[in-house]
């Protein structure tokens, strides 16, 4: 499947594009299909997005997993600070990014 | 539309490439494109009403060279920046000597002069008139 | 330490409103990205895999007490509670909102700081040695001419779109600390025989994906022409180099094709034609910046005797501590490189703490090194313990200055969005492989650089053992590098062969330091040891 991601203008914040708007949750991203690079182009140009881009991802049944690594830590954050991800209270989040 | 600095009128002879400029010595206007060096105009600053330097993307800050050497060599006809040319550069811009603006965007009046008038002071000298704090410092 | 007046603030301010401005433009939708992106650049503002970044100069790698609590307290109002120091000797804050971007720069100012031309193809932030006006071996201050070039070089009109960054270095000593020829242009304060200050200079240097180490290229300049010298070095580049492919735009790339013979005798042609302009700071401004660099009043007839009857100290004082040049004093390292921590990482309680140690016992003054670790430069022998302890108590006081856990690493994949890999767990699995002390001292001064990209932020060209994290068909990978250094013996390292994953390559450092152990001669160092017999032992030992 395919995915939108980008940051959040103002806050820099890491999005997904869910359909009908952006997530902070890359579970809620959704299948865009051929539609992505004309949603990305209407999206920024209405500056609800910055610096977005189209990845691949795998569906699974927790949700989309973006196929690189790079777009899956930012859809967790940073290995290395588990205290800092979105999910700080799962011990075994970081196993989904490797 | 042209922004000018300038008090006496614009040249209106399109300008050459440097190439034609150096062989045709009837030209007064010269246009100078990203790379190109003006050292080679220096001979013919007499003769020279008009040097459009290209600015073909923002960032390719080749230009603000070229102007700093036609200004230091003594240059004092229009200076101009042509094509990608913003007002967040315009201060810098004007600093290296440019006196007259083409941008392809055209630039908002209102920006341009409090761009022009942000900083109070400067470090450095260059080819305007401000004088660096240095010597502001020791009178 | 320098003290801003009414103009340097005047400008700082004036910096700050602007960007203010062109925050609002931006997101206001009134310019592009595209348009944005080098203005919040040349204000240190990148955006990275989970937020915003902003990159704050520390100058010459100087702290004072108030400005590092100032640190602090932007880490715990607008991130996360921490800090990040860099091996430009900066600060960066790994998870800023651009809307907030501009009054962090205000907060910022009201101590004499800001992120200018800490990103971006500009002069970016003069680096120098960490111990200098304290070190022991210094000819003499180096830090007076690199903020007369700050000042000569922030908002240059001609050299603010360059082809791409541009890095400075000054030292004033015959021992590197600074990384000099790692430079795009590097400075050594030398004396000519009528004891006059010059500067040997090099150009051309630098990391990324071609590794250059900057050539010679005056024996020695009057320092009072410097700033002619280095516009002469700068238009020469900005003019010549070509701006249709980012990786050739490097000066070493223009220096390299033109050779040094005949980018030297540009620069001088240039030079001749600069230094008639007479832009040079004039002498008397030169000795007005010198003054704020004055030796602190130190103590005379201090004691050298420390009490070392607490042997956990006395480690902590022959490894972090090195002598100073006022009788009495001691120069002290700062460790921020615990193991299995986050090498760099400061906390903002952590930066309190050391702004207060340092207000207490080094004259209100703190450095940054470029290997990522603080310095308190002038402190009384006598106060040893007093620091050890509060240091401590801090969790800073841990003993590995230039051992095989002082690791240089990146912030890699877990932050940066140019990584391809992360060096973070890397750098904290070699760590904890080599957690033991006795172990660590055995193996004695091993400098391990770690970089996610080939970018070589994490400086893995310069490693005694560098590491480089490459993206093998999406999954991370890491080639081994020996034999590198960034002190006044730099070398570039050289690759060993395939890379290896995690895992594989903390084995493989472990073989390339046991095979060290195994060759070593008394007294030699990992790179001596390499150096004397080859590449050759190392790869035998690697690969098998």
């Amino acid at each position: 499947m395919k995915i939108l991601t980008g940051n959040d203008l103002p806050s820099g914040a890491v999005i997904w594009w869910a359909g009908d708007g952006w997530s902070r949750h890359v579970e809620d991203a959704v299948d865009v299909g051929e539609a992505g690079e004309a949603t990305l182009t209407r999206e920024e140009g209405a500056r609800r997005v910055n610096s977005a881009y189209m990845i691949e991802a795998v569906a699974t049944p927790e949700g989309p997993r973006p196929a690189h690594i790079k777009d899956r830590i930012r859809a967790l954050g940073p290995t290395v600070r588990p205290d800092l991800t979105l999910k700080p209270a799962d011990p075994d989040a970081g196993s989904w990014v490797i | 539309m042209t922004l000018r600095f300038r008090d006496d009128d614009p040249h209106e002879e399109p300008a050459v490439t440097l190439d034609c400029f150096l062989t045709q010595e009837d030209a007064h206007a010269v246009r100078v494109e990203a790379g190109e060096d003006v050292r080679q105009l220096i001979p013919h600053f007499d003769r020279l009403k008009l040097v459009e330097i290209a600015f073909p993307r923002f960032r390719d800050g080749r230009g603000y060279s070229a102007a700093c050497i036609l200004r230091e060599s003594g240059y004092t006809g229009e200076l101009r920046a042509e094509g990608d040319v913003l007002v967040d550069q315009i201060l810098f811009l004007r600093r290296c000597g440019f006196d007259s603006f083409a941008p392809v965007q055209p630039l908002d009046a209102r920006l341009v002069e409090h761009a022009l008038k942000r900083f109070p002071f400067v470090y450095q000298a260059a080819a305007d008139a401000a004088v660096p704090v240095w010597k502001l410092r020791h009178g | 330490m320098y003290k801003y007046d009414l103009y340097d603030q005047a400008i700082i301010d004036a910096r700050v409103d602007e960007f203010r401005d062109q925050v609002r433009r931006r997101i206001a939708g009134e310019i592009t990205e595209d348009q944005f992106k080098p203005l919040r650049l040349k204000n240190g503002l990148y955006l990275q895999l989970h937020a915003y970044m902003l990159r704050v100069a520390i100058p010459y790698g100087t702290l004072s007490s108030r400005q590092l609590r100032m640190l602090a307290r932007i880490a715990r109002t607008y991130d996360r509670g921490y800090g990040h120091f860099t091996t430009r000797q900066n600060i960066q804050y790994h998870w800023i909102k651009l809307e907030q971007a501009p009054d962090i720069l205000a907060e910022l100012a009201t101590v004499e700081m800001h992120a200018i031309q800490t990103s971006g193809e500009s002069i970016r932030n003069i680096s120098a040695d960490h111990y200098a006006g304290a070190a022991a071996d210094e000819i003499e201050d180096p830090r007076p001419w690199a903020e007369l070039l700050r000042q000569a070089t922030t908002f240059h009109p001609e050299f603010s779109y360059l082809p791409r960054k541009f890095k400075i270095a000054v030292t004033a000593s015959p021992v590197d600390r600074a990384a000099l020829r790692w430079h795009d242009f590097a400075l050594r304060i030398v004396r000519d025989e009528a004891r006059d200050t010059g500067f040997e200079v090099f150009a051309g240097g630098g990391m990324g994906r071609t590794p250059f180490l900057a050539y010679p290229i005056r024996a020695f300049l009057p320092a009072e022409q410097i700033f002619s010298y280095l516009q002469a070095v700068l238009r020469v580049w900005n003019r010549h180099a070509r701006r249709d492919n980012i990786h050739k735009q490097r000066m070493k790339i223009l220096v390299h094709e033109l050779g040094e013979a005949e980018f030297t005798r540009q620069v001088e042609e240039e030079f001749g034609h600069v230094l008639k302009l007479g832009t040079d700071f004039p002498r008397v401004e030169y000795e007005r910046i010198s003054a704020h660099f004055a030796p602190p009043p130190f103590e005379t007839g201090l004691s050298e005797d420390i009490d070392r009857s607490d042997p956990e100290f006395a480690l902590w004082v022959d490894r972090q501590t090195v002598p100073h040049k006022a009788p009495g004093y001691a120069i002290v390292n700062v460790s921020l490189k615990k193991v299995g921590g986050i090498g760099g990482d400061v906390s903002a309680e952590q930066m309190d703490a050391v702004a207060d140690v340092a207000e207490a016992f080094s004259f209100d003054e703190l450095r940054v090194s470029h290997a990522q670790n603080l310095v308190l430069p002038h402190v009384r022998k006598q106060d040893l313990y007093m620091v050890w302890q509060a240091l401590d108590a801090a969790g800073l006081a841990d003993i590995n200055l230039d051992l095989v856990t002082d690791i240089i690493a990146c912030p890699g994949l877990d932050y940066c969005s140019l990584a391809n890999a992360r060096s973070i767990p890397v750098a904290q699995k070699i760590a904890t492989r080599f957690a033991d002390l006795d172990r660590q001292l055995d193996v004695g001064e091993l400098k391990i650089k770690v970089s996610g990209c080939i970018n070589a932020c994490g400086h893995h060209h310069a490693g005694h053992i560098g590491i480089l994290g490459v993206d093998r068909k999406g999954t991370e990978n890491y080639q081994l590098l020996l034999g590198g250094s960034g002190a006044e013996d730099a070398s570039p390292a050289k690759i060993t062969g395939p890379g290896f994953d995690e895992d594989g390559i903390v084995d493989a450092v472990e073989r390339a330091v046991e095979r060290y152990r195994a060759l070593r001669d008394p007294g030699e160092r990992f790179l001596d040891t390499y150096r004397r017999v080859g590449f050759e032992p190392f790869k035998e030992a690697i690969y098998g």
